[in-house]
């Protein structure tokens, strides 16, 4: 086990966000946590990478304890979020926006090797270096905020809806990509999605999130196949 | 006891309050002597800005740094009229605040798109500047200035009726009419309209109020208020640049922050404040060291760390930060209580 | 049309110090969201530290150095000691949105009170380090002095120096990083609040070379800049409040704009022409000549 959280209760002044959810993500797993607006998905992702303060409850990676930390030590842990949005800063080049995910680390050569491992990942992106990231397409803008999260290093990535506003094809592009990042390189992903056929195909477990309470979770192949779940939650 | 029907009426009681107040005020005018009464003259005077800039931000959330700008408009206004028209002093003081209130205006239509940073620098803008026009253009006097007499009181008050008792007699009682006048606005449609824009300006729109509209209008009024504020300023010592010097724009909104500014009410307190510092200031610098430097700036590091402690600790007034304080100490009681 | 070049070159001249003290007020807002008015007060006092050291040694280029960098100094303590606080504490109710104003408002009537207290208010002639009769050509003096020259020169090192470590640097990728999205910049590991203060600090450096630059030749006294700090602040939003290019463009434009007023049309349209620019920008083209999208209502 590396990801372990444990009853976590998150508040948004008066309101509940997650109401005590508990689960474990495996190493070299990928988990899919899937739910509608307002489910509590995004939140459960910023409290985890440390940008939202839990209220009560647990959070531990790789057997130590993580809650409450900030998100700039998380990094330095293995820990890289793309959060919501496509999330990349418009202002600065594509070359700039990779350099920002490994800056941390201070070390040009490793830096370059890592940037360099992305735009092989993300040919397109090596066509771009020096354009800013504001002319990118949304699927590019994508792979930009997917690559800056790959340059520092992650042992543990989280993203929130990958698949948001992009056409089909280059949904099932990133999907394609994601599962790689899982497959050959190992890294422990946790896939926030509205879409949930696309996210519970590619991953091996899955969490169903309900109004801030887990109301099923299991293996990936399970969950699709329960027809329960599949009326009430899975949107087919 | 049941009140009489004519008190029943919160307009009429505000009114008679005020009164009350203005009576209270003259006989305490009577009884001191000449020096606290020309401080009491400027502490109305300082009331009435300090009134003007809460009136602003506190009823319309726009922090305006430039209010001894208008202050000078006004003075120079009433300078003017006085020496050009020599009207009855009633006219010279109503021209001086409707002149500042188009000036407010005009600058408000400008005013009412910007907002946070941008206003605040603007009117720091022009607060610096607007007083140094007059070494530029003649019959503004230069530096020296001009001078605003508006006369010695009426012989029927006898003898002994000084004349800084005369400038307190006006002061007071413009600034209790003024403070009177702006209730009113505050409890009327208007003043409600401004306060929901202040708290929620997309909210505030879709009730129908028109925020900007409203924005140029509270920027009317106030500087009115603030010009009447100067041209009493100015009668009191000298219409002249170095009498509208940016410290006295600091030293509004230091009183204003002091007063909590979010009431108007709250504004005696910082009128106050105002004139005990420099006093402060003087008693220090007699026991510590007779040097000018102490005595010119230890009034400036007073207001400055005033400022800066009441931001920090008590951001919506002491006054305000004490009423919260027993609110929760109540809410506690009752809690355990129950 | 020498008069021409001679306007322009004063102009360049004092619009490099604008740009200065745009610079230093453009990277407070851009990590902080405030327009820090003590900037006023932080160049006085780094410029009465600079006169002193000038009496003392009599080295110009050793005052400049340590007032740089006592300006600095001076950024990272207001920024770590006040500005940090004050965000913390003063971060809801009616006040809150123009509480870190007025606190940069109180902070500038404690720092010209205190310098008031050290050097008196007395003004102080700060004697340029080098000529400030104009150079000849011909049988033509000029008005643009030596003075001018070392002016522009150590503006633009300033500015090259600045544009070298926000384009070249990982530590400017930080910077701008944080000032654009600092949430993106905290996931990726950059300490957003270690930049704030770095922030202010060249901040305080900027300001500080802008004081220095523009006292010589000239009385100082505790409120001897307030108007840079607004001919800055002008410039600033003529570039926009959010462009580090802008402010030094703005700098410019104002200064050779004013430098023309001036000459063609006296010193009483001085403060009215900035004014008036002040007012037209910001209603006519409220990003600024350089800004991004976005309004100024926020």
């Amino acid at each position: 086990m590396t990801l372990k959280v444990e009853r976590l209760v998150v508040e948004h002044g008066a309101i509940r966000a997650l109401d005590g959810i508990s689960f474990e993500v495996d190493a070299g797993s990928l988990a899919a946590v899937i739910g509608s607006n307002g489910a509590g998905k995004t939140t459960l992702l910023r409290t985890i990478s440390g940008l939202k303060d839990a209220k009560l409850g647990k959070i531990f990676w790789k057997d130590r304890e993580i809650t409450g930390m900030k998100p700039e030590d998380l990094v330095r842990r293995g820990l890289a979020h793309v959060s919501e949005g496509k999330s990349v800063i418009p202002e600065l080049t594509v070359r700039e926006n990779l350099s920002l995910g490994g800056i941390w680390r201070n070390n040009k050569s490793e830096l370059e090797e890592s940037i360099g491992e992305v735009i092989n990942l993300f040919p397109r992106l090596g066509e771009r270096m020096d354009q800013r990231a504001d002319t990118l397409s949304g699927g590019e803008r994508q792979m930009l905020a997917i690559g800056r999260a790959l340059a520092s290093k992650p042992e543990l990535l989280l993203l929130d809806e990958p698949s948001l506003g992009l056409a089909p094809l280059v949904v099932e592009q990133i999907f394609e990509t994601i599962s790689q990042l899982c497959r050959q390189q190992g890294i422990t992903i946790i896939l926030v999605e509205q879409n949930a056929m696309g996210a519970l195909a590619i991953a091996d477990t899955g969490i169903i999130i309900n109004l801030g309470v887990i109301v099923a979770q299991g293996d990936a192949g399970s969950l699709v196949a329960d027809p329960a779940l599949k009326s009430a939650y899975l949107g087919y | 006891m049941h009140s009489p029907k004519f008190l029943k009426n919160p307009n009429r009681r505000r009114l008679l309050f005020f009164i009350f107040l203005g009576w209270l005020l003259l006989l305490i005018g009577d009884r001191v002597d000449e020096l606290r009464v020309y401080q009491g003259a400027l502490i109305a005077i300082y009331t009435l800005a300090i009134g003007s800039v809460i009136l602003l931000t506190g009823y319309s959330g726009q922090l305006s740094i430039g209010h001894g700008a208008f202050m000078a408009v006004g003075a120079y206004a009433a300078a003017l009229t006085q020496i050009y028209f020599s009207p009855p002093i009633i006219i010279t003081f109503l021209a001086a605040v409707i002149i500042t209130a188009i000036f407010g205006a005009l600058l408000g239509g400008g005013a009412a798109r910007l907002s946070g940073p941008y206003l605040a620098g603007t009117t720091l803008a022009l607060a610096l500047g607007l007083p140094t026009l007059a070494n530029q253009f003649e019959f503004l006097g230069g530096e020296t200035g001009l001078s605003f007499d508006v006369g010695f009181p009426p012989e029927r008050y006898g003898f002994d009726f000084t004349l800084y008792k005369w400038f307190f007699w006006i002061a007071a009682l413009a600034t209790l009419i003024m403070f009177w006048v702006m209730q009113n606005i505050l409890k009327s449609r208007y003043g409600r309209a401004w306060k929901a824009g202040r708290s929620n300006q997309a909210a505030a729109e879709l009730l129908g109020i028109h925020v900007g509209r409203r924005k140029v209008l509270a920027f009317t009024v106030s500087a009115g208020v603030a010009g009447l504020a100067g041209a009493l300023l100015g009668m009191i010592s000298i219409v002249s640049p170095s009498a509208f010097p940016l410290s006295l724009s600091f030293a509004i909104i230091t009183g204003a922050v002091l007063a909590g500014l979010t009431s108007l009410a709250g504004s005696i307190l910082g009128g106050l404040t105002l004139v005990i510092i420099p006093e402060i200031a003087e008693a220090i610098s007699k026991n510590v060291s007779e040097s000018e430097a102490v005595s010119a700036n230890v009034p400036g590091l007073i207001t400055g760390v005033l400022l800066i402690l009441t931001v920090l600790f008590a951001p919506n007034g002491p006054a305000e930060q004490w009423h919260h304080h027993k609110e929760k100490k109540k809410l506690k009681a009752k809690s355990k209580g129950s | 049309m020498q008069q021409l070049i001679n306007t322009l070159l004063i102009g360049v001249s004092i619009g490099s110090i604008y740009a200065l003290m745009a610079l230093a007020l453009v990277l407070v807002w851009r990590s902080t969201r405030v327009v820090n008015f003590a900037q006023a007060g932080q160049a006085i006092l780094s410029t009465y530290i600079a006169w002193e050291v000038v009496n003392r040694s009599g080295s110009f280029l050793m005052a400049f150095i340590l007032a740089v960098a006592i300006g600095g100094l001076i950024g990272g303590l207001v920024e770590s000691g006040l500005m940090r606080v004050l965000l913390k504490h003063a971060n809801e109710g009616p006040v809150a949105a123009v509480a870190p104003v007025i606190a940069t408002l109180g902070l500038l009537a404690v720092i010209r009170a205190v310098v008031g207290l050290i050097w008196t208010n007395e003004g102080k002639r700060f004697e340029s380090p080098v000529s400030t009769a104009g150079f000849v050509i011909g049988d033509a003096t000029l008005p643009f002095s030596r003075l001018n020259l070392l002016i522009i020169v150590t503006a633009a090192v300033v500015m090259i120096i600045f544009s070298i470590i926000f384009q070249k640097t990982n530590l400017g990728l930080a910077l701008r990083a944080a000032a654009y999205n600092p949430e993106i910049a905290r996931l990726s590991g950059v300490r957003v609040a270690t930049t704030r203060t770095i922030g202010w600090i060249f901040a305080g450096a900027a300001g500080a070379v802008a004081g220095i630059l523009v006292s010589p030749n000239d009385s100082l006294t505790p409120n001897s800049l307030d108007t840079l700090l607004v001919f800055g602040f002008v410039a600033a939003v003529i570039g926009g409040l959010e462009s580090l290019i802008g402010a030094v463009v703005g700098g410019l434009v104002l200064g050779v704009g004013l430098s023309f007023v001036l000459i063609y049309l006296g010193t009483s349209l001085i403060f009215p022409t900035t004014f008036v620019v002040l007012v037209l920008i910001l209603l006519l083209k409220p990003a600024g000549l350089f800004g991004a999208k976005g309004a100024r209502s926020a």
